[in-house]
Formats: structure tokens, C-alpha cells, sequence
């Protein structure tokens, strides 16, 4: 995509990611008025009592202004992490989900919940067998001989099976009055429970993270030519590659951390913003990251206000995510030959 | 002056010794052509010059500079790879792969620049190939794709290619296009190295010729000279004629196999 085409569309994106929140954070149970935010909550602009602009602006700032951040942010970090996933070990189907990192991440972080009730013990838990479970999928893919695309593939399903055996042994352990309900429904995924506190904690280190990658995004473009002609180019393959799954998976990480396992986004929104901008990563991760944030914050406005309860955000991505991923796939498939 | 010289070169996978005590010299300007059946280590030895493996013994010289002690991008300022053409993941632009030859001349972000992608440009349009820019990747032919690989080497300004079968898989018209363009490069001042399973392709193009037997030398020096039916014999272990013959204004010699 050219030069100002890309501005165009990253302009666009950013509008429309405004939007968006700005819409979040007016709907749900408590209905706020369109203008409520624009007016900063001044009672006699709105017509309505102080007591009542003093209701939303607690609703907003302190319920929905957290949750809205945290959507955004999740989403961004997930769908960045799949498009650098997928050029950095040159394969179109890995994303967090598939490379063992959800799997890992929530098991570290339901141990985590299990041993102690810091939120940053399950946090930094999360992050450890993260890595731990990328490890093991790129790992598993170098020991066996063979595709290197259907290998790391392999690898990763066999990291997936492994943590979520694991999972299944803490939940075994868990206590079934309080401990087993809040693991089973964190891990299907939401951002209801997400306290403001924690995401002050957390949003910090995935808003820093997606900056770092995308400030690497020349890096892919080199490394998804392959390990020799990178080194070719003058690249330190190893290290860079280090860096950038250190970094990718510490921000697919914090995401379980925050909102539990939300499957699909990392592989569906890098293949619609490759089919919008083509490969070139310094244009794909922004552009990723944004639509990622758009998706995931649409999805969760509708997780909190469809229906009378609330549904867990991972289901809605899987239930959106596989028809969509399937008529994404009918139309891209030639670009993968 | 020799930009790239192989002194004792020794390799071993394991205990396996597939390169044995190697030492030859590279000329600048001349396109040199390594022959050897599958095996022979070829590969290994191109790898080692390369930098992709290290060596059990000996070293390789760039310059003056021991290859194993230069820093990454020094080396690709010098020396550039083309491999053989891949199966690319992902359509880039064959303009954005062209341009990550001046990886090697970027910042510690992998800034790339307007100036950049001039030279990128000028480098496609030197190679015949300007009109293929904007094109994907995926999509242009196979002999296009490894132009763009030779073009991209081209704009990392480095003395030296070093080329891996650059004809492979090509259909006849484009291996002599490549083959034309190899020659080109060369007089331009350029060092190619190739690997190649064609001594024909190596009587057209190169200069130099070095074969290859079970990780040992049995033969450098001209190809003109060292091209004939018992080294070729020694080589392949196949019957082969040399036959020379008119085309155009050179003489130009072929291989003809003995097929009794």
C-alpha cells in the first residue's frame, strides 16, 4: 500500500477506534446520554439532577472507562501479536492460541490464583508459562524433522494439550465452592471482573509492549525471509527473534491475565488487515493492532449488552470468529502459494 | 587482489567430515562456478562461506578480515547471498523485498528511507526488471523471482554474490537470461560465486570453475581448461563429449553425453 493510501486507512482506523469507544462508554445497563462525556457530565447541559451526573460520571470514569481501555488494549495486543507471530516464524496459521501461549498463560495464571490472591503473582505466572509453552511449541518443531510450517504447527497443539492438561489437574485440585467457579468463568473469557486497579497495573506494560513491536516491525519483514537470508542481511537472527517472542508473548500473556482465554483474534484480524495493507509488517502491525482493538471492543459491547447477562467475551470470538475465519480463508488462500 | 579466500577449510557433521582441508582463492570480477555431484558438499562449503556454519578448522577471508570475527552488518556490505528462489509466506511487494538489501546500512530500528528505496528502484530497473516494483511477489514467474533475489543482493552494494543453483528450477529461456546477466555483473566488477550442477552453464559464464568431490578439491583453475570429458568423468562418473560450435559471433561449447 502506498505511502498515503496507508496514512488514509490508518486515519480511518483511528476514527473509527474513537467512535467506537466514545459509543462503549455511553451504552450498557445504566443507558448515559449521547452527549454526557462531550459535556463532562454537566447536569445542567444534560438537564437531569446533580445526583444523576454524578451516577453516570462514577459509572463511566470508574466502570467503563477501565473495561473500554482494557477491550481495546487486549484486542490490539492480541492481533499484533499474531501478525508478529506469524512473520517472525514465517507461518500464516500460528497465533497466541496456537502456539500453546493462551494454554500456557492460563494455566500460570490459575495457578497463580490458586497459591495467592495477588493479582500480580497470577499475572507473572501467566507470562512465565507463556513463554514456557512457546518454547516447547518451537522446541518440539526443531526436533522433529520435516515442514517447518506444519512442525511448528504440531508443536503448538502438543504445547496447547499439554497446558490444558495441566489446567484440568488445578481445577481437579480447586475448590468446587469458590475457587473452581472463578478459574472456570475467568477462563471463558471477560473483561467484567477486570478492576480498575488492575488495569492501571497491567495496561501500562501491553500499551509499552505493542509500541516496542511495532518499533520492530522492520525486524519481521527481515526475519520472515528466512533464519540464513536475514543473517545474510546482517540481522542477529537469535537475538532478535528472542526479543520480539519475549515481548509478543509477555503482551498475549497479560491479555489472559486480564480477560482470560480469547481465542481467534490473533489469527483472524492480522489475515483481514494482510488482505487491507499486503505483508509489509511496518505497515500490517498498526494496522493489525488497530482493527484488533475495533473488533474487540465491538465484540465485548455486545458480550455486556445483547442479552440480560452477560456472555463471556471468549465464546462470542469463537462464535464470530469461525464463519468469518472461514470466508476470510476462501478468499486469501491463494496468497499463501 | 582476492576479496574472498577459502584457507584450510575443514567441516564435519558429528564425525562425519564432509568438507576436507579446502583452500582456494576468488578473483574479483569473475564468476566462478562450484560443480560436484549431489553430496559432495557443495552446500556445506557454500553455507561456510557464507557465514551459516563455522568451520572445525580454517577460516575464510574476506578482504583482509577473518569472516569469523566480522560483525554481521560489515559482512553484508561485503558479501551477499542469493538463495534459491523460496516459497514465499507472505505476497510482499517486490520493491519492499528489494529494498531489504540496505538492512545491512540501517538504523537499530531498521529504518529504511526514501533513499532506500531509490536505490532499490535503480537496482530493479539495472536488472531489466523496473516494470516489477509494485508487483506481488508470489505473483511474478520464477526466473523474475530470482532476479529480484539478484537485485536485492545488488542493492546491499557488496563486492561479492554468492549464489545457491541460481538456475534451479528455471525453464531453458530464463536460465540463459540469468546466465547473461551473471556474465553482466561480472564485468561490472562484481565477484559472483555460484553453485551449479551444469558444467555447460559454467563453459558459458564463468571463468572459474572448482569441482567438487566428497568435501575435497580434485580440481580448480579456468573452466576452459579444467571443463573436459575426463575431469568430467572424475566428476560425475558420466561419459561426456565436450563439442564445440558457431553461434552468433563466439564459439560456444556444449556437453554431450555417451549414451553407449
Amino acid at each position: 500500500m502506498t505511502a498515503k493510501k496507508y496514512r488514509l486507512t490508518l486515519t480511518l482506523l483511528v476514527i473509527t477506534l474513537a467512535v467506537t469507544a466514545y459509543i462503549s462508554l455511553h451504552i450498557g445497563t445504566i443507558s448515559i446520554p449521547w452527549f454526557a462525556v462531550l459535556v463532562s457530565f454537566d447536569a445542567g447541559e444534560l438537564d437531569i439532577s446533580a445526583e444523576t451526573a454524578e451516577t453516570y460520571k462514577t459509572v463511566v470514569s470508574q466502570i467503563r472507562l477501565p473495561r473500554v481501555l482494557t477491550a481495546l488494549l487486549c484486542g490490539a495486543a492480541l492481533a499484533i501479536s499474531g501478525a508478529a507471530y506469524q512473520s517472525m516464524f514465517m507461518n500464516p496459521l500460528v497465533s497466541p492460541a496456537l502456539l500453546g501461549v493462551l494454554a500456557g498463560a492460563a494455566f500460570g495464571a490459575s495457578l497463580g490464583m490458586l497459591i495467592s490472591n495477588n493479582i500480580l503473582v497470577a499475572q507473572l505466572l501467566a507470562f512465565g508459562f507463556g513463554v514456557v509453552s512457546v518454547g516447547t511449541a518451537v522446541l518440539l518443531a526443531r526436533f522433529f524433522p520435516g515442514n517447518r510450517l506444519i512442525m511448528l504447527i504440531m508443536g503448538g497443539v502438543i504445547s496447547s494439550s499439554l497446558f490444558t492438561a495441566l489446567l484440568s489437574v488445578i481445577k481437579f485440585i480447586a475448590d468446587t465452592q469458590n475457587e473452581l467457579p472463578a478459574i472456570v468463568y475467568w477462563l471463558m473469557g471477560g473483561f467484567s471482573a477486570v478492576s480498575s486497579s488492575a488495569a492501571a497495573m497491567v495496561l501500562p506494560f501491553v500499551a509499552v509492549g505493542i509500541v516496542l513491536i511495532i518499533a520492530m516491525s522492520g525486524y519481521l519483514n527481515v526475519l520472515s525471509m528466512g533464519d540464513e537470508e536475514a543473517a545474510s542481511l546482517g540481522v542477529n537472527v537469535k537475538r532478535s527473534r528472542m526479543v520480539l517472542i519475549i515481548i509478543t508473548t509477555l503482551i498475549s500473556s497479560l491479555t489472559v491475565a486480564l480477560g482470560g482465554m480469547i481465542g481467534w483474534v490473533g489469527l483472524m484480524i492480522p489475515h483481514i488487515a494482510r488482505m487491507i495493507c499486503g505483508a509489509d509488517n511496518r505497515q500490517l502491525l498498526p494496522i493489525s493492532a488497530l482493527i484488533g482493538a475495533i473488533y474487540l471492543l465491538i465484540v465485548d459491547n455486545i458480550c455486556r449488552t445483547a442479552f440480560a447477562g452477560e456472555i463471556p467475551i471468549g465464546i462470542m470470538t469463537s462464535l464470530m470468529g469461525i464463519p468469518f475465519f472461514i470466508l476470510v480463508l476462501s478468499r486469501t488462500e491463494s496468497r499463501w502459494n | 587482489m582476492y576479496p574472498l579466500k577459502v584457507e584450510n577449510l575443514s567441516f564435519a557433521w558429528g564425525s562425519k567430515i564432509t568438507i576436507d582441508d579446502v583452500t582456494f582463492s576468488i578473483e574479483t570480477g569473475t564468476v566462478t562456478s562450484i560443480l560436484g555431484p549431489n553430496g559432495s558438499g557443495k552446500t556445506t562449503l557454500l553455507k561456510l562461506m557464507l557465514g551459516f556454519l563455522s568451520p572445525v578448522s580454517g577460516r575464510v577471508m574476506l578482504g583482509e578480515h577473518d569472516l569469523a570475527t566480522l560483525d554481521l552488518a560489515m559482512r553484508a556490505k561485503k558479501m551477499a547471498y542469493v538463495p534459491q528462489r523460496h516459497t514465499a509466506v507472505f505476497s510482499y511487494r517486490v520493491l519492499d523485498i528489494v529494498v531489504l538489501g540496505r538492512i545491512p546500512y540501517s538504523n537499530v530500528f531498521c529504518r529504511i528511507t526514501d533513499n532506500d528505496y531509490q536505490i532499490a528502484s535503480e537496482c530493479l530497473t539495472q536488472l531489466g526488471i523496473g516494470h516489477l516494483a509494485e508487483r506481488s511477489y508470489t505473483e511474478i514467474s520464477g526466473g523474475e523471482q530470482q532476479l529480484v533475489l539478484i537485485a536485492r543482493a545488488l542493492v546491499q552494494q557488496a563486492e561479492i554474490l554468492i549464489m545457491d543453483e541460481p538456475v534451479s528450477g528455471l525453464d531453458y529461456g530464463n536460465q540463459l537470461m540469468l546466465l547473461k546477466q551473471l556474465r553482466r555483473l561480472a564485468q561490472n566488477g562484481i565477484t559472483c560465486v555460484k553453485t551449479t550442477h551444469y558444467p555447460e552453464h559454467a563453459l558459458w559464464t564463468s571463468d572459474r570453475a572448482i569441482f567438487v568431490r566428497a568435501g575435497k578439491i580434485i580440481a580448480t583453475g579456468n573452466s576452459a581448461d579444467i571443463i573436459n570429458s575426463s575431469t568430467l568423468k572424475d566428476l560425475y562418473n558420466a561419459d561426456i563429449r565436450i563439442l564445440e560450435s558457431e553461434a552468433g559471433s563466439q564459439k560456444m561449447r556444449t556437453c554431450v553425453p555417451v549414451f553407449d
